[in-house]
């Protein structure tokens, strides 16, 4: 089994201009920063990315966007990024807006083989749109669809060289549906140990998921609002 | 005298029971947490992936791995419990979070509520507003009762793009408690020293009032 590579450039390797990614991560937590960076070096251009946020002017997908290299986003929350709101507000990005709750299990059962489902969530807003409805137990539904990509990247805290992962608190977040529903997916890890270390109990991303990994390197794990008490 | 920010907060605080699991929205909600009964136990959920939200960290103990769904860095409460996005809210969806409480810009006397978004301003999305309203057992919506400019939320119907119809059973605004039923607003509390005449007057949807309506208590 060879999974392990070298580092996020050569991991990023067969990502080409037009293609769908998925990225982990909720704010800039959780976020695979290498992958970002590297990606943000290379030529890739017209990308449909696929995040819960768009990240910061200068930090996480904000990257991408500073560069160009985004046709189209789709999340479910998209503040906190001026860049973000100029490209959408004069139409160079493309802009697919779901309920978080919805786009979470679209990832999930793309990655579990499930191309369709119903959610009450959207029903009767704008979110609608041509939506099949159907009312279950006396509440009307939307059928959503299943999702994947061609590349799915996430990052966790510890991975092992067979690919299962194990996230931190609250970085896990959309890490681990992505993981799953991508025709190709990267893991960067800010730990990675021979198989057998990790505790089998612990894994939340079991390593049939996961095609390539790596040891990222220089996190800086940017807070987006410090928030403390006095 | 209508209620400030923590006075909304405070009173949201009464409908809370010992066991609630309960989402609160990021603005005047997350001020419900600082009110909290002494001795009742509510568990706060955090739809980024966190059962069991602390209080925020002290100076120098924050950590980027921790935060809320507001982006904030909290703590986790012993007993907390951390999961992923979907699982997240399949419990939302589930109908296993007693209580979800959130602000809006307008609500309708339906019950539909409208938060997310302003035609040609700001462009957000709706985070996790939509899943939370569409199936929370019971939604409170902490807000305003009139906009800066002096025009209600409480409308007959909503004008701005809905977050969910349908769904809000009761209001707390800073000049009354009042619920959603059929036919319209049901006043049910005013805030101390509001008269039910100045509620009527910042209330443009049908405003029910039954007998003789008490204070808000402190």
């Amino acid at each position: 089994m060879h999974k392990v590579v070298k580092d996020a450039y050569e991991a990023i390797q067969g990502i080409e201009s037009g293609m769908t990614v998925m990225f982990g991560g909720f704010g800039l937590c959780g976020i695979p920063e290498n992958c970002l960076k590297a990606l943000a070096e290379s030529n890739v251009t017209d990308l449909t990315c696929i995040s819960n946020n768009a990240g910061i002017d200068n930090f996480g997908l904000g990257v991408l966007l500073r560069k160009h290299q985004m046709k189209k986003m789709i999340a479910s929350y998209v503040g906190e990024n001026k860049e973000f709101e100029r490209q959408f507000l004069t139409g160079e990005l493309e802009v697919e807006l779901i309920p978080q709750g919805t786009l979470a299990e679209r990832i999930r059962a793309g990655g579990a083989g499930i191309p369709a489902f119903f959610v009450p969530a959207g029903y009767g807003t704008e979110v609608q749109g041509t939506k099949e409805v159907r009312v279950f137990n006396g509440k009307p539904h939307l059928m959503e669809l299943g999702m994947t990509a061609d590349f799915a990247i996430v990052k966790a805290k510890y991975g092992d060289t067979m690919g299962n992962l194990i996230y931190n608190r609250t970085a896990n977040n959309f890490n681990q549906s992505i993981a799953t529903a991508g025709r190709i997916t990267i893991a960067e890890v800010e730990e990675l140990v021979p198989f057998g270390e990790l505790d089998p109990n612990h894994i939340h991303t079991p390593g049939v998921y996961v095609r390539r990994i790596f040891q990222g390197k220089d996190y800086e794990k940017r807070i987006e609002f410090l928030t403390t008490r006095s | 005298m209508a209620l400030d920010k923590n006075g909304i907060a405070k009173r949201i605080a009464q409908e809370l029971r010992d066991g609630y699991y309960v989402n609160l929205g990021i603005g005047i909600p997350t001020l419900v947490a600082n009110y909290i009964p002494a001795g009742m136990e509510v568990i706060l959920q955090s739809e980024n992936g966190l059962l069991g939200i602390g209080p925020f960290p002290a100076a120098g103990e924050a950590d980027p791995d921790l935060i809320n769904a507001g982006k904030q860095t909290v703590t986790a409460i012993p007993g907390a419990a951390f999961f992923d996005s979907a699982s997240s809210f399949a419990m939302i969806r589930g109908g296993h979070i007693d209580l979800t409480v959130l602000g809006a810009f307008e609500v309708s006397e339906k019950g539909d509520i409208a938060s997310w978004k302003v035609p040609g301003k700001l462009i957000k999305g709706m985070g996790g507003a939509m899943d939370l309203v569409a199936s929370a057992r019971n939604i409170i919506v902490a807000m305003q009762h009139t906009d800066k400019e002096g025009n209600s939320k409480l409308l007959k119907q909503c004008t701005l793009p809905l977050t969910g119809v349908n769904c809000v059973k009761r209001i707390v605004t800073d000049l009354a408690v009042i619920d959603v039923v059929e036919g319209g607003f049901k006043l049910v509390e005013r805030a101390a020293g509001v008269s039910v005449e100045e509620i009527k007057k910042a209330t443009e949807g049908n405003l029910i009032v039954e007998g003789e309506i008490p204070e808000m208590k402190g």
